[in-house]
C-alpha cells in the first residue's frame, strides 16, 4: 500500500508538473481555482427551482394515467373545479393540437395527452390551487374515462408482425433505422486471423441527479410569459413555449436559477409539468409552481436507452482490428424524443479511439409503451464502446496478447500539429492522446508488475481490468449550435459576463470567468457571471454534447478580447503607441517595450469610459466552431463531425469480487488517464472525472437499471433504484493528459463525459480477471455473478 | 383528512418561533414554505437521498421524514444557522476550498450531517466519515472530496491548521 501511495504522489507530482508548464503562460487558467458559486450553494443561499416562490403564487398538480397504453375517451373536470382552492384545471384539449419534439421531424407528443396515452403515468391533466395538498386532492376529482389497450413493453416484442401500435402512424413501431456500410467488412472479416461475435446488454437508467423537476411561470402581462425551470438548456423550452402559446421570442423570458445536476435528457428536454405551469398560469391569472417528486422522476421522466448489441470484429494475428459490424436493437419508449442522436453517436462513435479501416452497422429503435428514452451522460457512445473494449479484452485472451497491448496496437496516434486524422466516417480529430492515456494508466497501476489472473484471499477475489473509450465535445449537430457572449465592462473596472450556457454543476461559470480574466488581465473575483434571462443573455444551444467550455469558451474569449481591444485602442492614443504594442495584465495596461509606461486596470477603464461621453465598452464574441470545421453531421449517413473536438479516456480498475455471493466491488485502486486537452480549472476536472463520470460509471456496471413489469417501474425510488453512495464510490486517481487541441479555448476539449463510458468495460473486464467469468449484460449483479460461477465451477466438474 | 392545524413552538436556528401547522405537516415543508429557509432541500421526500437533513437537539435527521409537530419544543439548525455572521464554519470553508461543490444540491444536507459527526467525534476515521456521508446521494461530485473536505474540516475545528 505504501508503494502506491508513493505512486499516486509521484504521478500526482507528475501531473502538476505538466500543468505547471502552462501556468507560465497563463495568470488564472490552468490552476486551481476555487469555484464562483460555491459559497452561495454552501451557505443555503443559492435559489433552486423549487426554492423560487412568487408573491400570491399557486401549486400545481398533474393528472396521470393508470394505464401504459389506452385511449382517452372522455375527462370530466368538473368536480375538481368545484373543489374549494381550486382556481384552474387544463387538459390537452387547451393546447389546441399542438405537438411538439426534439426535432421538426419528430414531433410526436402532446403537451398533456389528448387521444392516447403511451405509458403508464403519462400526464393527462393538470390543476392549479392555493397549495400542494389541494392540487393533488383536485387531482383524484378529475374522472378519465379509458379504453385500456394491449401494450407492447419491449423492442422484440414491438417488431413482431400484428403488435399493437405504440404511434398508428410507425408502422412496425420503428421509431427509426440507420444503415451504414463504410468500407468492405465481409472482405475483412474473411481475411480476418479471428473473428468473434458477442452479445452484450445495457439496461434503462435513471439519470441520477436528486434534484427533481420543477418548474414556475407566470405572465406578467397577456403576452409575456416568465418562466423558473429546473433546465439545463434553457432555450430549449424558450422555443418550444414560444410555438405553444403562439408568443414571439422576444416575449419568452426563461430565467435560470441554480440546477441541481442534468446528464441528459429532462433537463434538457420539455416534462408534462413544463407545459402544464404555463397554461395553468394563464388561465388562473397567478404563478404557478409544480415539483415533482423523485417518484414522479423515476417513474415518467427520460431513462438511459435499453440496448442489444450483437458486435462481430474481425482481427489480425497480432490483434489489429480489421473490420467491426453492429447490429443494435433498443427501446425507445413511447415517443421519439432525442433517439435520432442517441442512435446516431451509438453508431458513429464507434470509430474511435481505434484505428478501424471498415464498419457496417444496422440500428433499430422501436416505440414501446415505456416511457421515453434519451440523452444520458456518455450518449450513446457508452453503450457501444461498452461492448467494443469488453469483446477486445475476449479477443486479447484469445490470441495471447496483453489487454494493454492490444489496445496500444490499435489506438489512433496523436496526430502531429497541423496535421488532421480522418476515421473512415469522417470524423475529423487534430488531438488524440488516447496512446498516452493507455500508457499512464498501465504504469500508474503498476500493470506490468501485477498478477495476472486472480488473486484469491479467504472468499474474495481480485482482479484488474483496463478500458478505453472517447467523447465529443461541442456536439455540432445543426445550425443553431454556436453559442455567444457578451462582456460588459462597467466604469468601476468590474466586468459582467453573459453568456447563454448553463453550469449544471459542471463548473463552467467558473471556467467562462476564468477565460474572461484571463484574457482581460484581470481577477476571477472582477468578473460577475450572469445565469441565463433569455429577456438579456445571447441564445445558446444548452447545456448537452459537453459542449459549454469549448463553444460557450471560445466565445466568451472571443468577446472578452473584442472589449479588451477596445480598452487597448483608448491605451494606445494615452501612450501614443500601436494598440498591438501594448498588454494588460496583473490589472495593469502597459506597453510591451517599455513595462514602466503603465496604467492601472481601474483608472484606464474610467478614463476609457469617461473622455469619450457616452463611451460603452462592450465585447462580443461567438464561437466559430460550433456549426462548421468540416461541415455538419449526416445523420443518416453516418458520417461526419459531431463533435468540434474529441476527449480520451483509459482506465484501470480493480475489482474485489465475493465468490460465495457474487457481490463485485470497486476498490480504491484505481486509475483514469484523462486527455481534456488542456485542463482550465485541473480540480475541477479532477471532480467531474471522479463523481460526474467514474461513480456514475460504477453505478452502471453494478448497480443500476431500472426493473419493469408491463410498462410498470418496480423500483422507483433511490434505495431500490441503486446510486452508488459514499461506500460505493471508490477513491481514484486522475491523471491529465495535455494535448492542447487547437480547436478548444486555451487547447481544451470536453472533460469527463467520456470517462463515463469506460468504467463499465473496466469493471466487466476486472470481474473477468478476478473470476474468469464474463457477464456481458449490464449491470453485474450479485444473482449474475453468482449463477456465472456456479455455471463455470460446474462446467469445470464435468 | 388534512386535520386542524395546531400550535407548533420551534426554536430555528437560536429564534423561537412559534406557529400553527396541520398535523401531517412535514418538517422540510414547515422550513421551506413557513419559515422560508429554502436552503434546506426538498428531494425526493421518502427519506433515501439525505439532501433535507438538519440538526434535530444535536442529532442529524431527514427533515421530509420528520413531522413538524415531532419537533414540537425542541431546537432545529439548518445550514441558514451555521455560519456566524460572514464567518464560515470551517465545515463550509473546506468544502469551498477543496472544490468538494459541483451542483450543490446535496451540500447543505451534507455539511449538517459533517457537523453533527464532527460535534459529537471530533477526530473520526476515514471509515466513520464515509458512514456518515452514505446516508446522503450526490449526483455529480463524487464523495472523494467531500470525504477529504469533512476530514479537513475536522482538523482545523481540533485546532490544527
Amino acid at each position: 500500500m505504501a508503494g502506491k501511495k508513493q505512486k499516486k504522489a509521484k504521478a500526482a507530482e507528475e501531473a502538476t508538473a505538466a500543468v505547471v508548464l502552462k501556468e507560465v503562460e497563463y495568470s488564472i487558467i490552468g490552476k486551481p481555482m476555487p469555484r464562483v458559486d460555491a459559497k452561495a450553494k454552501v451557505t443555503g443561499e443559492a435559489k433552486y427551482a423549487a426554492d423560487i416562490e412568487v408573491a400570491d403564487m399557486l401549486w400545481g398538480a398533474i393528472k396521470r394515467s393508470p394505464y401504459p397504453h389506452a385511449r382517452i375517451l372522455h375527462i370530466d373536470t368538473s368536480k375538481a373545479e368545484r373543489l374549494p382552492g381550486v382556481k384552474g384545471v387544463t387538459t390537452g384539449k387547451d393546447f389546441g393540437g399542438f405537438k411538439w419534439g426534439w426535432s421538426r421531424e419528430t414531433r410526436d407528443e402532446e403537451p398533456l395527452a389528448t387521444t392516447k396515452v403511451r405509458y403508464l403515468y403519462e400526464g393527462v391533466a393538470a390543476v392549479a390551487a392555493i397549495d400542494e395538498d389541494i392540487a393533488e386532492e383536485a387531482c383524484e376529482l378529475i374522472e378519465v374515462e379509458y379504453e385500456p389497450l394491449p401494450g407492447v413493453f419491449d423492442p422484440f416484442e414491438a417488431m413482431k408482425e400484428g403488435a399493437p401500435l405504440v404511434h398508428e402512424d410507425r408502422p412496425g413501431n420503428i421509431c427509426l433505422e440507420y444503415h451504414w456500410d463504410f468500407g468492405d467488412v465481409e472482405k475483412a472479416f474473411a481475411g480476418s486471423y479471428l473473428v468473434r461475435e458477442d452479445n452484450f446488454q445495457t439496461p434503462r437508467m435513471a439519470k441520477g441527479y436528486i434534484e427533481p423537476p420543477a418548474i414556475i411561470a407566470y405572465w406578467p402581462d397577456a403576452t409575456h410569459l416568465t418562466v423558473h425551470a429546473a433546465k439545463g438548456s434553457p432555450y430549449f423550452p424558450y422555443r418550444i413555449l414560444s410555438n405553444c402559446f403562439n408568443l414571439p421570442l422576444s416575449n419568452v423570458r426563461i430565467i435560470q436559477p441554480f440546477i441541481g445536476s442534468d446528464f441528459g435528457g429532462t433537463k434538457n428536454d420539455m416534462i408534462n409539468g413544463d407545459f402544464a405551469a404555463p397554461m395553468l398560469a394563464k388561465k388562473a391569472g397567478k404563478a404557478v409552481k409544480i415539483v415533482y417528486t423523485q417518484f414522479d422522476e423515476l417513474t415518467t421522466c427520460l431513462r438511459r436507452h435499453p440496448m442489444w448489441i450483437n458486435i462481430k470484429t474481425g482481427v489480425t494475428k497480432d490483434g489489429k482490428l480489421k473490420a467491426i459490424q453492429i447490429k443494435l436493437i433498443s427501446d425507445g419508449g413511447a415517443y421519439t424524443r432525442m433517439s435520432p442522436l442517441t442512435h446516431f453517436l451509438a453508431g458513429s462513435g464507434m470509430t474511435l479511439p481505434y484505428n478501424l479501416p471498415n464498419f457496417k452497422t444496422d440500428i433499430y429503435c422501436y416505440f414501446t409503451n415505456n416511457p421515453s428514452s434519451a440523452a444520458m451522460r456518455g450518449h450513446g457512445m457508452y453503450h457501444t464502446r461498452f461492448a467494443g473494449d469488453v469483446q477486445l479484452d475476449i479477443i486479447a485472451e484469445e490470441l495471447g496478447i496483453d489487454p494493454v497491448e492490444i489496445r496500444l496496437r490499435n489506438a489512433i496516434k496523436n496526430p502531429k500539429p497541423g496535421q488532421i486524422y480522418e476515421t473512415i466516417n469522417k470524423v475529423h480529430i487534430a488531438t488524440c492522446g488516447i496512446e498516452e492515456c493507455i500508457e499512464k494508466a498501465a504504469e500508474a497501476i503498476k500493470w506490468k508488475g501485477r498478477t495476472k489472473g486472480k488473486t484469491i484471499m479467504g472468499s474474495k477475489a481480485y482482479g484488474i481490468g483496463f478500458a478505453a473509450g472517447t467523447f465529443l465535445s461541442g456536439a455540432k449537430l445543426s445550425g443553431h449550435n454556436a453559442c455567444a457572449a457578451i462582456v460588459r465592462i462597467c466604469e468601476d473596472g468590474s466586468v459582467n459576463l453573459l453568456s447563454g450556457a448553463t453550469d449544471v454543476g459542471q463548473g463552467s461559470e467558473t471556467v467562462l470567468c476564468a477565460i474572461a480574466a484571463e484574457v482581460l488581465g484581470i481577477e476571477l473575483k472582477d468578473i460577475d457571471v450572469k445565469k441565463v434571462d433569455t429577456e438579456f443573455t445571447p441564445v445558446d444551444p444548452g447545456t448537452y454534447g459537453s459542449r459549454v467550455t469549448v463553444l460557450a469558451g471560445e466565445a466568451t474569449k472571443n468577446a472578452a478580447e473584442d472589449a479588451k481591444r477596445q480598452l487597448l485602442e483608448f491605451a494606445a492614443q494615452e501612450f501614443g503607441i500601436k494598440p498591438e504594442e501594448i498588454e494588460i495584465k496583473d490589472k495593469k495596461a502597459f506597453a510591451k517595450a517599455n513595462p514602466n509606461m503603465s496604467i492601472p486596470w481601474a483608472r484606464l477603464v474610467r478614463m476609457a469610459c469617461y473622455t469619450t461621453p457616452g463611451m460603452v465598452i462592450i465585447g462580443r464574441g461567438q464561437s466559430s466552431r460550433g456549426v462548421s470545421v468540416k461541415g455538419l453531421t449526416e445523420f443518416t449517413k453516418g458520417e461526419g463531425d459531431f463533435g468540434t473536438n474529441y476527449s480520451f479516456t483509459a482506465q484501470a480498475q480493480e475489482v474485489e469480487v465475493d465468490l460465495e455471493t457474487g457481490v463485485v466491488k470497486c476498490t480504491d485502486n484505481s486509475v483514469i488517464a484523462h486527455d481534456c486537452g488542456f485542463p482550465l480549472n485541473p480540480p475541477a476536472v479532477d471532480t467531474q472525472v471522479q463523481g460526474g463520470a467514474y461513480h456514475p460509471g460504477v453505478g452502471a456496471a453494478l448497480y443500476c437499471e431500472f426493473k419493469m413489469d408491463k410498462g410498470l417501474t418496480l423500483n422507483p425510488n433511490l434505495v431500490d433504484y441503486k446510486l452508488p453512495r459514499a461506500y460505493e464510490a471508490p477513491m481514484t486517481e486522475v491523471i491529465h493528459v495535455i494535448t492542447n487541441d487547437p480547436y478548444g479555448p486555451f487547447g481544451a476539449k470536453e472533460a469527463s463525459e467520456g470517462s463515463t463510458c469506460t468504467a463499465p468495460p473496466a469493471v466487466i473486464n476486472a470481474i473477468r480477471d478476478a473470476t474468469g467469468v464474463w457477464i456481458k449484460d449490464l449491470p453485474a449483479t450479485p444473482e449474475k455473478v453468482f449463477w456465472a460461477l456456479r455455471e463455470k465451477k460446474e462446467k469445470e466438474k464435468k | 383528512m388534512k386535520g386542524e392545524p395546531k400550535e407548533l413552538k420551534i426554536k430555528v436556528n437560536g429564534k423561537f418561533f412559534e406557529l400553527r401547522v396541520r398535523p401531517k405537516a412535514l418538517l422540510s415543508d414547515v422550513l421551506r414554505k413557513d419559515l422560508k429557509l429554502t436552503g434546506t432541500k426538498r428531494g425526493c421526500l421518502e427519506s433515501t437521498c439525505g439532501v433535507c437533513t438538519v440538526i434535530l437537539d444535536g442529532k442529524a435527521v431527514r427533515s421530509c421524514s420528520v413531522l413538524a409537530l415531532q419537533a414540537n419544543g425542541h431546537e432545529v439548525t439548518t445550514i441558514e444557522g451555521l455560519a456566524e455572521e460572514d464567518k464560515l464554519h470551517p465545515i463550509q470553508e473546506a468544502f469551498i476550498k477543496h472544490g468538494a461543490i459541483e451542483c450543490g444540491f446535496c451540500i447543505p444536507g451534507r455539511v449538517m450531517m459533517a457537523k453533527a459527526l464532527l460535534d459529537e467525534n471530533p477526530n473520526p476515521t476515514r471509515e466513520e466519515v464515509r458512514l456518515a456521508m452514505q446516508g446522503i446521494l450526490c449526483a455529480d461530485s463524487g464523495y472523494v472530496k467531500q470525504i477529504e473536505a469533512v476530514e479537513i474540516a475536522a482538523e482545523k475545528m481540533r485546532g490544527g491548521e
